[in-house]
């Protein structure tokens, strides 16, 4: 119990638990766009794997951080086009091409590794982002250092959930894309295109989704190792319903999740010895399915997710 | 059609040609669609005028839905052009395959299946793709100050920030028309408005649209119904097999004309002839029921299927007709009342167990819940019996057996297919709906739930399939008969109760009834005992 | 544009379009050879020759063909009934540990009778774990995809607690991996001298009997309504949770014996890298044999030659062996358009 209260009280556990949840920010955002928009994006840790690859291998060949993040982006997005033209375009399944698409992130991005950096043992490393604590706002107790004192892409998160929002809420375009995944047909009534809206929305989403990955080996780490994106593409698609399909509850998500996982490893060390490490490791899997168990009941589904719109289908 | 029918549009002074018929709004010309082997439309001309209602007539499958989707961007004709005419009254080709095109052209379309998005509210829907997607900002309080003139001077009334999926049919249908009239168009298409809509709201969509022709609005008018065809329109032009067989102005065309170029050749109406009824095959007594779907439930509802009579549901969709077939289908158990089947009180509620026990049930969506489309006829034939001996023999499916009964069905039923072995999605909807007949009639079943099951037919199809129940209902069965369309209740069932808001009234014989009295009851008002 | 459905397909559509989808798959492979700076004739020559040229590398493809084949089956038999089992992965594992608990010491004298229990073994325990997502789909409404996929992760890190506990091998310095199963329990070789075992008859024979089930069978009837109708099948009356359970079965089962194959003929011990991502590949396999179980065998096939030859070819010329797992999404991808080109055709507006 103590030990419990003792790691509540660190500020270094609120720290990681705002750093484990950023990638997790970025991933479930984009994929709340797709989704909203019809489409269930099944590469999203596929596009994890390359965002994180392609980001760090950008700024390894001298493009800059940021330089890295547009690779990044731009990487991500690339297979979001793709992945909407088979979905939106062709209207095959999903599940299958969401499928194919991690598989052909993923194999493509440790391909080119290994392919320009065949011989290391050790991972090569590059500067990472570095800590921006926010000037007064940094110094408030606990949760300050937590909030305020992180690094650019951590921001970056928190105003992608504002603008996400507003932009979904507020905005024409955002009205447009909860119409074309609850009914594309009055979309499509409307002079709208649910192709071009569709795979507008899997494009950006997917570009979240890069931003995610790079955030691992820009940020939170400083190189590529295989397999290091570990399931969380998968937890964020679990996030999104525990989410409601809405921005604000996914950063709670994110951020509870985070803390959980940030909990999980500081147990560990302090109770550890008695437990193997496997359970600890476990336990963030298991939380996410206890999750979606939990709301699964009253999830409240965009009422096409998964429907392909033909447009003059009979 | 010889024998007179009631009707479900109220009689009203036939529509007046406006005074100035002539300059064309619109003109298709030579318009061909196919879809695979089936010709849709056949290189059909067609012109409205300013101001004028003009009704296309033709039973379900002749095309008309086909036309004005092409019309408004959903297909794009395979030959032919269609021409707008712009504000000065120029005409001018459309952009073909653009919904955008069509409504930048003031052209408008009131769907058969409403295009909203449930989860919006009104404004948002009537809003949607008004705004450029560059702008970061909706102009909802211009919209709003310019629905509520639209509303005052149309006399539609809607609540702008309800969601939609919380409205009653008739209210959507208005948001739709209000979609419409917020574009600003100059020509409206409004495909079988008022198959959803009781007879008075048949009435006020009726007056809605002579007012609106008033201003200056040019109707088109899809429907099968013959006699609101005559009511509402300046022109019918009559479709056929993807053919338009002829064009009358409304005034002066003889009932017997049109409907003879609508079906093209004599349908025998089906006669039900008097029968005394049986004992009562099944009883619900108080019983409230959940819709499995989430539609309205069936609250505290009483109700006799005596053995040798039709009984009818009437009612506007929506209205608790969905877990009143679920509970007769077996796929809904009751949360407080007993359903009583074959003298016996049902404790498992189970669709296999009812289809044993002698239950029928022809289902409401043929293609959702009636057959599965990937699978061949023969498949589907056997889909509700293929456990019983005659098919399968410790779990080896007996396929020959079940391709002999589905040549039987085939034979029987007149179901024109290419074969047993033919994916039944590659049916037509009345022989898809002839197979499902076969398939429930065959086994001699003591009650029958028949849920909608004409809808989207043809004449021909529909004939038959009233043949079949009534010969059913000689034979001695008890049919429960959900129907949306009053002339077919008035037509084959014996009794009819009518449905509201999740209540059943009661069964009162047909002849006691008039349609005025059961428009009445379908909106939920007593009728008075008056005809 | 638009898509119109066919009418009808015709056999030569329906052969054609997985070998075209391979085709596709090995002509964009020239991309990342390209970018690798190797001479592709080179490449595709010895791709070819590692995998089929000579006795030895026809017995690697086919031995490496098994456990797809299985696993392949698996992805069939769920996918076949729409439940998305993305958990092979998991299931194979599950198998494998079983098959480890089983058959360890040599507690039965036959031969025949402890590889049959180790089979069954392996096999229930696969189906168990995934009735687990299954049941929470049919009584929960949880999406299985997410399940399936997650529990990989957990399953994987269970073996690795056993593998570094209970099951550890101690002569194995430390290192985690089990002891070797009893030499009764082995697979025998079906050709000496190579790694080629029975277990690749046995998934022949599984093929055979999943394609009866299937297509033969009141229970296969029911997969197949449910899984391209559920309403329907709902509304005839069928019992669609109990077909979604048994599906489950035959699906976890499937994957659970690809375990036990690798297990009790390939390694003879159980290792954390026992499955470089047959689960996964087995996805691919079915949807190149157009869910159909006689084509898995042929498609597994097609597959594991890829594997072996770009394994060969790799070694040979320095390039990276993550040159399969590109050819095989590749693969995956145009079969996705293969298959749509057999249900549709292209036509004007």
């Amino acid at each position: 119990m103590d030990a419990i209260v003792d790691i509540l009280l660190a500020v270094s556990f609120w720290t990681a638990a705002v750093r484990i949840a950023t990638p997790l920010i970025f991933g479930t955002l984009g994929e709340l766009i797709c989704e909203r928009a019809g489409v269930l994006n099944l590469g999203i840790e596929g596009i994890f794997t390359v965002g994180a690859m392609a980001g760090w291998m950008a700024v390894y060949q001298g493009l800059g951080l940021w330089g890295g993040v547009f690779v990044a982006v731009g990487t991500g997005m690339g297979f979001g086009l793709i992945h909407a033209g088979f979905t939106v375009g062709l209207g095959v399944s999903q599940h299958v091409t969401g499928i194919g698409i991690t598989l052909l992130a993923s194999s493509a991005a440790y391909f080119t590794y290994r392919t320009v950096l065949p011989d290391v043992n050790t991972p090569p490393r590059i500067e990472p982002f570095q800590q921006l604590p926010i000037p007064l706002l940094s110094d408030i107790p606990l949760l300050g250092p937590a909030l305020f004192s992180q690094t650019a892409l951590t921001y970056l998160a928190f105003g992608s959930v504002v603008v996400v929002a507003f932009v979904l809420y507020r905005t024409p375009l955002g009205l447009a894309v909860r119409a074309v995944g609850e009914n594309p047909a009055a979309a499509e009534a409307q002079g709208i295109s649910v192709v071009a809206v569709r795979t507008g929305a899997v494009a950006v989403g997917s570009g979240f989704m890069a931003l995610g990955g790079a955030f691992l080996t820009m940020s939170a780490f400083n190189a590529f190792f295989f397999e290091m994106v570990g399931g969380r593409g998968w937890i964020c698609i679990a996030l999104v319903v525990f989410a409601s399909w809405r921005p604000g509850k996914a950063l709670l998500g994110a951020f509870l999740f985070g803390a959980f996982d940030a909990f999980q490893v500081r147990l560990q060390q302090s109770i550890g010895a008695a437990i193997p490490y496997q359970i600890f490791l476990m336990l963030p899997y298991l939380l996410s399915i206890l999750a979606l168990i939990l709301v699964s009941r009253r999830a409240a589904y965009p009422r096409a997710l998964m429907v392909p719109y033909r447009k003059g289908e009979r | 059609m010889g024998r007179r029918v009631p009707t479900g549009a109220p009689a009203g002074p036939p529509m007046t040609a406006s005074p100035t018929p002539g300059a064309p709004v619109l003109r298709l010309t030579g318009i061909t669609k196919r879809f695979g082997p089936l010709t849709a439309n056949d290189a059909i001309d067609l012109a409205l005028g300013k101001g004028e209602v003009l009704a296309l007539l033709g039973e379900n499958g002749a095309g008309k839905s086909t036309l004005m989707s092409i019309l408004f961007g959903h297909y794009t004709a395979d030959a032919g052009t269609v021409e707008v005419a712009g504000p000065d009254g120029v005409l001018r080709p459309l952009k073909p395959g653009s919904p955008a095109a069509a409504l930048e052209a003031g052209v408008g379309m009131v769907h058969q299946h409403f295009t909203l998005a449930d989860n919006l509210s009104v404004l948002d829907n009537i809003t949607l793709g008004t705004d450029p997607f560059w702008r970061p900002w909706q102009s909802r309080r211009a919209a709003r100050r310019r629905l509520r003139a639209l509303m005052a001077e149309s006399g539609l009334s809607v609540p702008l920030d309800r969601q939609t999926g919380t409205l009653a049919v008739g209210e959507q249908q208005r948001v739709e028309i209000l979609k419409a009239l917020f574009r600003g168009v100059r020509i409206l298409v409004l495909d079988e408005p008022t198959a959803v809509l009781t007879p008075q709201e048949v009435g006020q969509l009726f007056q809605t649209l002579r007012h609106l022709t008033g201003q200056g609005l040019s109707i088109i008018f899809i429907s099968h119904k013959l006699d609101e065809v005559l009511t509402i329109s300046d022109r019918v032009a009559v479709i056929r097999s993807g053919r338009l067989v002829g064009e009358r102005p409304t005034a002066g065309a003889s009932r017997g004309d049109l409907a003879e170029m609508m079906v093209g050749r004599p349908v025998a109406a089906s006669r039900r002839e008097a029968q005394a009824a049986g004992e009562t095959v099944a009883r619900l007594a108080r019983v409230s029921v959940p819709d499995p779907r989430g539609g309205t439930p069936l609250k505290d509802a009483d109700l006799d299927l005596p053995a040798g009579q039709i009984t009818g549901v009437a009612g506007v969709s929506g209205n608790g007709q969905g877990a009143l077939g679920a509970l007769l289908s077996g796929l809904a158990a009751p949360t407080s009342g007993t359903l009583t089947l074959f003298g016996d009180p049902v404790r498992r509620h189970d669709a296999g167990r009812f289809t044993r026990q002698g239950v029928g049930r022809i289902p409401e969506d043929r293609h959702r819940d009636g057959t599965v489309g990937d699978m061949t006829v023969w498949e589907n034939g056997i889909l509700e019996t293929y456990g019983s001996r005659a098919y399968q023999r410790a779990g080896w499916l007996r396929i020959a057996a079940a391709r002999g009964h589905a040549r039987r069905l085939i034979a029987d039923y007149d179901v024109r297919c290419p074969g047993p072995d033919a994916r039944i999605r590659l049916l037509s909807g009345g022989n898809m709906q002839k197979l499902i007949l076969g398939r429930v009639l065959e086994t001699a079943p003591r009650l029958i739930l028949a849920n909608q099951p004409t809808r989207g037919l043809d004449i021909g199809a529909v004939a038959f399939v009233h043949q079949r129940l009534l010969e059913a209902r000689r034979r001695g069965a008890a049919i429960l008969l959900i129907s949306e369309d009053l002339d077919e209740l008035f037509q084959i069932a014996d009794r009819i109760a009518v449905i509201h808001a999740g209540r059943l009234t009661q069964a009162r014989p047909t002849e006691s009834l008039s349609l005025r009295q059961v428009g009445l009851m379908m909106a939920g008002e007593e009728a008075d005992n008056a005809a | 544009m638009r898509l119109e459905p066919r009418q009808d397909v015709g056999l030569v559509l329906l052969v054609a379009a997985p070998a075209g989808a391979i085709v596709a798959a090995l002509v964009l492979a020239a991309i990342p050879l390209a970018f690798a700076q190797v001479s592709l004739l080179d490449a595709y020559r010895l791709m070819a020759t590692g995998a089929l040229g000579g006795q030895f590398a026809i017995t690697e493809t086919l031995t490496r063909a098994t456990p797809l084949i299985l696993t392949g089956l698996a992805v069939t038999a769920a996918f076949r009934a729409r439940l998305w089992n993305i958990g092979a992965e998991g299931q194979l594992y599950a198998g494998a540990m079983a098959a480890v608990l089983v058959a360890s010491h040599a507690w039965i004298d036959s031969s025949l009778v402890m590889i049959a229990v180790m089979l069954l073994t392996g096999a229930a325990a696969g189906a168990l774990l995934l009735i687990v997502p299954t049941l929470l789909k049919t009584r929960l409404g949880v999406d299985e995809v997410v399940t399936t996929l997650l529990l990989n992760f957990v399953v994987l890190l269970f073996v690795s607690m056993m593998l570094e506990g209970p099951l550890q091998d101690p002569m194995s310095m430390g290192w985690p991996q089990s002891e070797p199963i009893a030499a009764i329990a082995e697979l025998p070789d079906l050709i000496a001298r190579t790694r080629l075992h029975v277990g690749f008859i046995l998934a022949l024979i599984a093929a055979l009997a999943l394609w009866l089930v299937i297509n033969r069978t009141r229970w296969g009837f029911e997969m197949r309504a449910v899984g391209a109708n559920v309403d329907a099948a709902r509304f005839a009356g069928m019992p669609v949770g109990r077909v979604m359970l048994l599906t489950a079965v035959l699906s976890g089962g499937l994957a659970g014996l690809a375990g036990v194959g690798e297990v009790a003929g390939v390694r003879g011990y159980l290792a954390l890298d026992l499955s470089p991502g047959f689960g996964y590949t087995g996805i691919v396999v079915a949807m190149l044999a157009q869910l159909n179980p006689l084509g898995v065998v042929a498609s597994a096939i097609f597959i594991a030659a890829i594997f072996v030859g770009a394994d060969s070819m790799g070694r040979a010329l320095g390039v990276s062996s993550y040159i399969a797992d590109l050819v095989v999404a590749f693969a995956l991808l145009a079969m996705l358009v293969a298959g749509l080109v057999t249900r549709y055709r292209l036509r004007r507006g």
